[in-house]
């Protein structure tokens, strides 16, 4: 077999004015777990969509285990040994677990007839491999987004591959199940298995790869072990230079209150929840997946029924029944999922900058000003120097982190007094990922409250003035920012303890 | 990022005839049908196929369809379906012409005899599509049933209502002020009044698609509902709008073609849900919500109207019809989404 169980050679592919790839090269050896890093657009997922079949490369060559393999399709690559963990999951919400796992494969008793029982143990069995002790029968769906991704996980194990390919597994798990993840990973690496992970979160990079292959604009920049790198060495390989501080936070005022909410409940998800937020100040909500916080804010922007509480804004309470009521008392919100409540995907960029902010361009008779409306996005596009072919380009043909800064764009552009930003830099590179950070900095600064939720430490240690802690729909602690250790901030959010005020 | 040197190109770009017609494929295929249309009337030897006064006929005879077209078009976008349409034309058509009749006649169905104005029992006409539309529109909205459901029970309840208004028998010997809308002739029988008020209606959608909140509107609900609830839209209200302006469609074709062929009947309309929804379809109105524009609509009703009246031209027999009607449709879904396809990788 030789050094390398897989090699991609001199791999090019071009789409319709773009070229993704520019011969670039990748060698993974057994029993190791290879990062594959590089900037959103930089050509990872390409590479890995030309391994597995689902792209066709122009030019290169692909060995596996020795042999020149070049596979049509997913599931000649799949029974080829090489599995992919995508980034984007895509569960059969109304089916259960077992039939997601065996779905095309289903065990059987003769040539028709499902073999119901061994589903089921099989299902039983293959779960506990990844630490998930649910019932098989339970239908997806009902599972949270971090459970679906272990059922990812689960399946794609299952195929005993000799490359699992893992695209941002972690980007929705909370930091004990991503133990769980790399205890997978490791045990996998021990069985001689290659792993490709790609990934934008450095510490787990250094956690738990063994060597990194970096590329830029869709050319090959590198290899090298990890014990030679550094953070910044990796982040200089990636953006070709040196990044400016991740989180260049400005010291401003914090004014008046602006925002103040008090006991707002909602039974089964959260219960009396109580803050204030000041001008110019961040204020992070930090907590599990699952913790609410996502859901006090979509309660907050009219998302979500209220059964409980009121929301104050300059004194004044508030009735939002709909986020249109939340945007019309200047409170924007930059939600979590950018696919499922974010993008228009086949509406054009400025489309979509501008759809929050449309009322401010109905004139005389309904007519709209297109002239001011383009001119308004094209301004704050440029502003957030969205990279786009045209302005009339659909949005879905955009980077991830393109994507989000034109939603954050069509905030900007409503002049919101308040910006709430849901996770506002999961799954984005790391240059996109410091300009949406300095970009909320500056907001703050500007006077505006600014609410962040994210589930990354760092970042909201970084970023906030002060952080309010959630546990299972409950404030669990406020902390300011003076206080800020990652393990007080952990604690009291993996304990449910007294509550501190 | 680093570097933004080929970050920004506002404004118009120069679009190459190869782009246009990539774009614009289903006016390729309706120039294509044309001129195929020509060669084969004049192999076989007989009049020239493109006359004013054949192209003229086509228009006047897809008017209603294509007015459902105008109608379900909306709809489509916002990732929604009307099958009702056909059921509301003849609803329509039975109770504005019920209005617009002699005394002798209206007595029939009106035991007091009640007649109006032509105009006013145009304006009922609108009304009663706009009604079905309201309640079309509400259900799909507040009871979030599915759109094929809940038009579904309207098409069968509105079909039930006509047959039982009327007790299966035709509103004929309507008056001429009622009539006049949709039989009126300009320009010494140049030009047809259906053929204007479809005009006029096809720039009215087109306004309100491209230069309104409410247009936009309708993109963003069909393109991703949630997330334009997120950025403000409101969804509902814009959901009932829709039906109820594609049931206004359906109303207005009633009564034009109640006038054109001279009497109302609950039997009108039957199965034309379908052509204006494989005149949307073909025209490039995809039923993934978000994208359609009113040229393509337009193309998708002259390519069904011309389909039809060529092959009856050439002698095919009608039943032909039928068959290449439905191979058109599925290959212009397929060419569309082949387009779509590319754009996205």
């Amino acid at each position: 077999m030789g050094e390398y169980v897989l090699e991609m050679l001199n791999v090019s592919k071009a789409f319709p004015g773009v070229q993704a790839l520019d011969g670039v090269t990748l060698r993974v050896r057994p029993g190791s777990v290879h990062a594959l890093m590089g900037e959103n657009g930089a050509g990872k997922s390409t590479l890995m969509k030309c391994l597995i079949g689902i792209n066709s490369m122009d030019e290169g060559t692909i060995i596996l285990r020795g042999e020149e393999v070049n596979f049509p399709d997913t599931i000649t690559a799949l029974n080829s040994g090489v599995s992919m963990i995508h980034q984007e999951l895509n569960p059969i919400p109304l089916r259960s677990i077992s039939d997601n796992l065996w779905v095309g494969r289903e065990p059987r008793k003769g040539k028709f007839v499902l073999d119901k029982k061994k589903m089921y143990e099989d299902s039983k069995a293959l779960l506990a491999q990844v630490g998930m002790d649910d019932d098989p029968e339970v239908l997806v769906g009902t599972l949270t987004v971090a459970k679906q991704q272990m059922i990812e996980i689960a399946k794609a194990v299952s195929y005993d591959a000799d490359v699992i390919i893992m695209d941002e597994p972690t980007s929705s798990l909370t930091d004990s199940e991503t133990d769980k993840l790399f205890e997978i990973i490791r045990r996998l690496r021990d069985e001689g298995k290659a792993i490709i992970y790609i990934s934008h979160k450095m510490d787990e990079i250094f956690e738990i790869c063994d060597e990194a292959t970096v590329f830029r604009d869709g050319k090959y920049v590198g290899t090298d072990f990890i014990k030679n790198l550094t953070t910044e060495s990796l982040i200089k390989m990636m953006v070709g230079r040196e990044l400016d501080a991740m989180f260049p936070k400005i010291d401003c005022e914090i004014g008046e209150p602006i925002l103040k909410v008090e006991n707002l409940s909602s039974p089964g998800w959260f219960a009396d929840v109580s803050f204030e937020l000041h001008r110019g100040e961040i204020l992070g909500f930090a907590g599990l997946v699952g913790a609410g916080r996502t859901e006090v804010m979509e309660t907050i922007f009219g998302m979500r029924e209220k059964s409980g509480g009121s929301i104050y804004k300059d004194g004044e309470e508030l009735d939002i029944t709909c986020p249109s009521d939340a945007i019309d008392n200047k409170i924007g919100m930059l939600t979590e999922d950018r696919r499922k409540t974010g993008i228009v995907p086949v509406s054009s960029v400025l489309d979509n900058i501008s759809i929050a902010n449309i009322k401010s361009y109905v004139g005389p008779a309904h007519v709209l000003n297109h002239k001011k409306m383009s001119e308004e996005a094209a301004e704050y596009g440029s502003k957030l120097s969205i990279k786009t072919p045209t302005w009339k380009t659909p949005i879905a043909s955009l980077s991830g982190g393109n994507q989000q800064k034109v939603l954050v764009a069509r905030w900007l552009l409503t002049d919101p007094d308040v910006l709430i930003v849901d996770e506002p830099t999961r799954g984005i590179d790391v240059g996109a990922k410091s300009e949406i950070h300095s970009i909320i900095t500056n907001l703050a600064a500007e006077g505006k409250g600014i609410i962040m939720i994210s589930s990354e430490m760092p970042e909201v240690m970084g970023m906030a003035d002060r952080i309010i802690v959630m546990h299972e729909g409950r404030m669990t602690g406020i902390v300011d920012r003076k206080d800020f250790t990652q393990e007080h901030i952990m604690e009291l959010a993996a304990l449910p303890t007294e509550k501190v005020r | 990022m680093t570097e933004n040197t080929h970050v920004i190109k506002s404004g118009k770009e120069k679009k190459s005839f190869g782009a246009w017609a990539s774009d614009n494929s289903m006016w390729v295929i309706l120039i294509g049908l044309i001129v195929i249309m020509c060669i084969a009337t004049l192999i076989k030897g007989g009049a020239f196929f493109l006359t004013y006064t054949n192209i003229s006929n086509i228009f006047q005879s897809e008017v209603g369809p294509g007015l459902l077209a105008m109608g379900v078009m909306f709809v489509i976008i916002s990732k929604g379906i009307d099958l009702s349409m056909g059921s509301v034309v003849s609803l329509a058509s039975v109770i504005s012409g019920a209005f617009a009749q002699d005394v002798a006649y209206s007595a029939r169905i009106f035991k007091s005899g009640l007649v109006v104005h032509g105009f006013i029992a145009l304006i009922i006409g609108l009304a009663v599509g706009c009604i079905v539309g309201l309640i079309n529109g509400s259900l799909v909205a507040y009871t979030k049933i599915h759109p094929f459901i809940a038009t579904l029970g309207t098409m069968s309840a509105g079909r039930g209502f006509a047959l039982l208004f009327t007790q299966g028998n035709p509103v004929s010997q309507l008056n001429k002020d009622f009539t006049q809308f949709g039989a009126t002739n300009y320009l010494g029988g140049k030009l047809h009044s259906n053929v204007l008020i479809f005009i006029l209606i096809a720039l009215i959608a087109w306004f309100i698609l491209n230069q309104t909140r409410f247009g936009r509107n309708i993109y963003a609900i069909g393109g991703n509902q949630e997330a334009a609830r997120v950025a403000g839209v409101k969804v509902e209200k814009n959901l009932v709008a829709i039906y109820a302006w594609c049931g206004t469609m359906c109303g207005l074709a009633a009564v034009l073609t109640a006038g054109r062929t001279g009497s109302a009947n609950p039997t009108l309309g039957l199965n034309w849900e379908l052509d204006g929804i494989a005149a949307a379809t073909i025209g490039g109105i995809s039923q993934n919500g978000g994208v359609g524009k009113v040229s393509g609509c337009i193309a998708g009703i002259l390519i069904l109207g011309i389909l039809k009246s060529a092959l009856i031209y050439l002698g095919v027999s009608s039943y032909y019809q039928e068959i290449v009607k439905g191979i058109i449709i599925v290959v212009a879904v397929v060419l569309d989404n082949r387009k779509m396809m590319g754009k996205q990788a």
